[in-house]
């Protein structure tokens, strides 16, 4: 299902990984991007590497590289009305457990550009019923990360997306106990 | 991304290969409407057996492709999708409207 929206901070409701407790995090890789349609497959090709190396599953690491493959497209498209050239940074961080709280391995993956403002209101992707082209992008971010979170900050959009590791079948079962 | 154009009974095959995202949906796009709309070809075949990756720009595309086709009368019918394509279609809820067959063969018994 869906993330639920609640302002422009989108989260999914998880057993773990949530609260207080924020996890450590270390740096994977990070681009400075211009805003070139023919730059979405390096970026597609550097996010599924960085998600193998974390060991998140195939489905997974598709479902990632699709979520930042269509927050750039809306980058290019929307903040920089399909102009190239434009400036686009991407940075792609390991998120790892710390020693005093109990949050989930997994990737956070930022994204900061100079266009237009975003208005979070108009984030709307098209209800799923309708057959018209357009509107998928971002229901397809919302469905495939966990969190998802814009904001403005010095005259920059920037677009927070995190994916948690799914427990293991072992881990998931010896937790249980 | 490359895209063949072959002749099929009844209609025309477009063979298309590699990914269909951004940088290159407008030219499936194009060679879809041509056919659709200027040719007037009663069955396209789309054979996206090669396609590695499809965003919501390239479903758009397919989504305007077959509205296109209603319009004619004709028909729009997609064969050899991979797991990442379906996975796709699946999560745009899409899949249904389209018509989707496993292999060529179906596709042009249909």
């Amino acid at each position: 299902m869906g993330v639920p929206v609640r302002g422009v901070r989108v989260t999914k409701n998880r057993s773990k990984g949530r609260g207080k407790a924020q996890p450590k995090s270390e740096m994977l890789v990070k681009l400075e991007l211009q805003s070139n349609p023919e730059a979405l497959c390096l970026v597609r090709a550097t996010i599924e590497r960085a998600a193998e190396v974390l060991h998140f599953r195939d489905t997974e690491a598709r479902a990632i590289v699709r979520s930042v493959d269509e927050a750039l497209a809306n980058v290019i498209r929307h903040a920089y009305g399909g102009r190239a050239g434009h400036p686009i940074e991407m940075s792609c961080r390991k998120l790892q457990p710390g020693p005093q709280n109990s949050a989930q391995d997994g990737i956070e993956i930022l994204l900061k550009d100079s266009g237009v403002p975003v208005k979070p209101s108009t984030l709307k992707g098209r209800p799923l019923g309708e057959v018209r082209p357009g509107g998928l992008g971002l229901h397809f971010i919302r469905q495939s990360m966990d969190e998802v979170e814009f904001s403005r900050k010095k005259g920059k959009n920037l677009l927070r997306m995190v994916k948690y590791l799914s427990p293991t079948p072992l881990a998931a079962a010896s937790e249980g106990e | 991304m490359q895209i063949v154009v072959r002749l099929a009974i009844g209609g025309t095959i477009l063979d298309i290969a590699g990914d269909i995202d951004l940088a290159h949906s407008p030219a499936m796009r194009k060679a879809l409407l041509l056919e659709i709309k200027e040719k007037k070809t009663p069955k396209v075949f789309l054979n996206l057996e090669k396609v590695r990756y499809i965003d919501s720009s390239g479903i758009a595309s397919l989504v305007e492709g077959l509205k296109a086709s209603r319009d004619q009368g004709s028909r729009l019918i997609l064969y050899g999708l991979s797991k990442t394509v379906r996975e796709v279609m699946e999560l745009s809820r899409l899949q249904k409207i389209f018509e989707i067959h496993d292999s060529e063969a179906q596709a042009l018994d249909s």
